[in-house]
């Protein structure tokens, strides 16, 4: 009696969460039924709901307007280089505040805390402004320099790193010879690799999906990134959604297979991080 | 390798030979000089692209400067212009609008599924989470692209099964309201899901034995969710709101990619950081655009201080 109960609740449970996928999910079916189909399929009354066969065509129709491999490799240049420079930056210095001591390493700790409350919109055109003055305008250093100070990245390695690396490990290590930077490399690294996995896909992601920065500071299309390029198409092909919709596919799926091939790991960085804030 | 560990052991008996204080911070100091390097890029870059934009950013905002040229000093004009500037103060009621329509949806949504993923033993719970989380992950101008076609006036996908259940077709974008109405959607689609992971972690955290004492006691899973579950997450809760704040009150890409630089028919989809952007990047007015974004610091650091104090009066009860 109880276990039958229990198995329809259950059922239930199950048709309220697909309810809650379907709207989740629904939004990319209706993103790949408008770049397979003609723009004019889409457009007439009633629409097309399934699936068609036109993608090529409307790839094809998206290259001939726009470079749109340029745009692909200048952010999978950016993201990467973005998140490798993060990491590297932000374990170095997350493992040297967590396992050296040093004088004025509290305050200066604190004060990087600190940082994490300084609002970024009041530096938003200041900063675009320098970087025009040293002419980074139209460079991908302006879209991955500012980023490398990273207070959130250095505290989240700091906290994996106090209680994954023991002390033990790098008084071993101190005995063999290392010096601090072998210490980092050979001892610290290794063990950091999850925390760092997490930290370079969210890195990636965020970088990836940027869009008011680079706006901001790319002017010339063959330096746009994938969503600046994007925006473009949506501006100027106003109703090809055949053409629009393609590209945007084109651009939001790595990301998506990124994610679930990552999910894991990723989701369970975000939960951490939100908890540990 | 061995000279490197004698002059580890020297540099440690010397401060003990050296009484004078001072001079013992300095060595030791010296000593740790890599250390500081390691963690000065941080510090450096702050700086730079941090710390002295903001002072930057007020100087600018008693200037008046198209970008090109000499600034002119014009003192507190700007910011009596802006205590009069319609425009402005529309982009803050939307602003304020867009927040309320979105928040409100979007973290009892967030409860909602995770209370019910938060189930044991329930199955497929990965692909739960991941099927959820998903939107997350997709880009803003993706979403806003995908949204403006379901959404459209004419031929957007929810007017055409308006129209097949026999409903007028509804203009959406032209609508004040409706517009807020689409832009709170896209929030609550992409952020739902991040929330629920959030609340998710949070509940995992919540004793089991305490849902089983409450079914003993015959309570259902309305009473559970409202009695157990919201009590219990209220420091989560409240984080996220917090932080759903401080992002829904930046919000741009959603207005800029559908509406434009004005913020659509009558401007009814501006926000602040978008009628910022157009000061700085369309009218080439650096200095007003800098008075924005100060007005905005102040809307967010009032607005926090609010989250705060109420974060305090429930800790106190």
């Amino acid at each position: 009696m109880d276990g039958k109960y229990s198995g329809l609740k259950k059922i239930v449970l199950h048709i309220v969460l697909l309810m809650g996928v379907f709207i989740s999910i629904f939004p990319f079916y209706w993103l790949i039924v408008m770049s397979t189909n003609k723009t004019s399929d889409i457009l007439r009354f009633p629409p097309k709901l399934i699936v068609g066969s036109e993608f090529f065509t409307n790839i094809t129709n998206v290259l001939q307007n726009v470079d749109f491999f340029q745009a692909f490799s200048n952010t999978v240049f950016v993201s990467t280089t973005s998140a490798v420079a993060i990491l590297f930056f932000c374990s170095l210095a997350g493992f040297t505040f967590a396992k050296f001591q040093f004088p004025g390493k509290k305050i200066l700790f604190s004060l990087l805390l600190v940082t994490m409350m300084v609002p970024s919109q009041l530096s938003f055109i200041p900063s675009y402004i320098m970087i025009s003055k040293i002419g980074w305008v139209d460079s991908f250093q302006a879209l991955i320099v500012p980023g490398l100070a990273n207070a959130f990245g250095i505290f989240w390695i700091k906290q994996y790193a106090e209680e994954a690396i023991h002390d033990s490990l790098l008084d071993a290590g101190r005995l063999d010879g290392c010096n601090h930077l072998r210490l980092y490399w050979n001892i610290g690294l290794p063990i950091l690799r999850p925390a760092l996995a997490f930290l370079g896909i969210f890195t990636f992601i965020g970088s990836w999906n940027d869009y008011l920065w680079p706006l901001v500071v790319l002017n010339d299309a063959a330096k746009y990134t994938l969503q600046v390029t994007l925006s473009q198409l949506n501006g100027i092909y106003n109703t090809d959604y055949g053409l629009i919709m393609a590209g945007t596919l084109l651009a939001t799926l790595p990301l998506i297979i990124l994610f679930i091939f990552f999910s894991r790991q990723f989701i369970s960085g975000i939960a951490a991080g939100a908890v540990k804030d | 390798m061995n000279a490197a560990n004698t002059k580890t052991v020297t540099n440690d008996i010397q401060p003990i030979t050296q009484p004078d204080s001072k001079g013992k911070l300095w060595r030791e100091i010296y000593k740790n000089r890599t250390l500081y390097l390691f963690i000065s890029p941080f510090y450096i870059l702050f700086i730079i692209f941090g710390l002295f934009p903001i002072f930057f950013s007020l100087y600018l905002s008693f200037h008046k400067w198209s970008g090109l040229g000499e600034m002119e000093f014009i003192g507190l004009k700007q910011f009596s212009y802006l205590l009069s500037d319609t425009i402005f103060w529309q982009s803050v009621g939307n602003t304020f609008a867009i927040w309320f329509l979105s928040t409100l949806p979007m973290l009892f949504g967030a409860l909602v599924i995770a209370f019910l993923l938060n189930t044991p033993l329930l199955k497929f719970k990965g692909f739960y989470r991941t099927a959820f989380f998903v939107t997350n992950v997709t880009s803003i101008v993706a979403v806003t692209i995908i949204f403006k076609s379901i959404f459209g006036n004419n031929f957007g996908l929810l007017n055409y099964l308006l129209t097949t259940i026999g409903l007028e077709p509804v203009e959406w974008l032209n609508s004040s309201f409706l517009v807020k109405v689409v832009i709170a959607s896209m929030i609550v689609w992409r952020w739902t899901g991040y929330n629920a992971i959030i609340y998710l972690a949070g509940l995992q955290s919540i004793p089991n034995d305490l849902y089983e004492a409450a079914k003993i006691d015959g309570a259902n899973l309305v009473q559970m969710f409202f009695h157990i579950t919201i009590p219990l997450l209220r420091p989560i809760i409240l984080f996220t709101v917090v932080m759903t704040t401080i992002g829904s009150m930046q919000i741009f890409t959603e207005p800029q990619v559908l509406l434009g630089n004005t913020g659509g028919v009558g401007g009814a989809g501006n926000t602040i950081t978008l009628y910022m952007y157009k000061q700085a990047f369309v009218d080439r007015q650096f200095g007003y655009a800098a008075v924005v974004s100060w007005a905005l610091f102040v809307i967010i650091a009032l607005f926090s201080f609010i989250n705060w104090k109420v974060v305090q009066k429930t800790g106190s009860k």
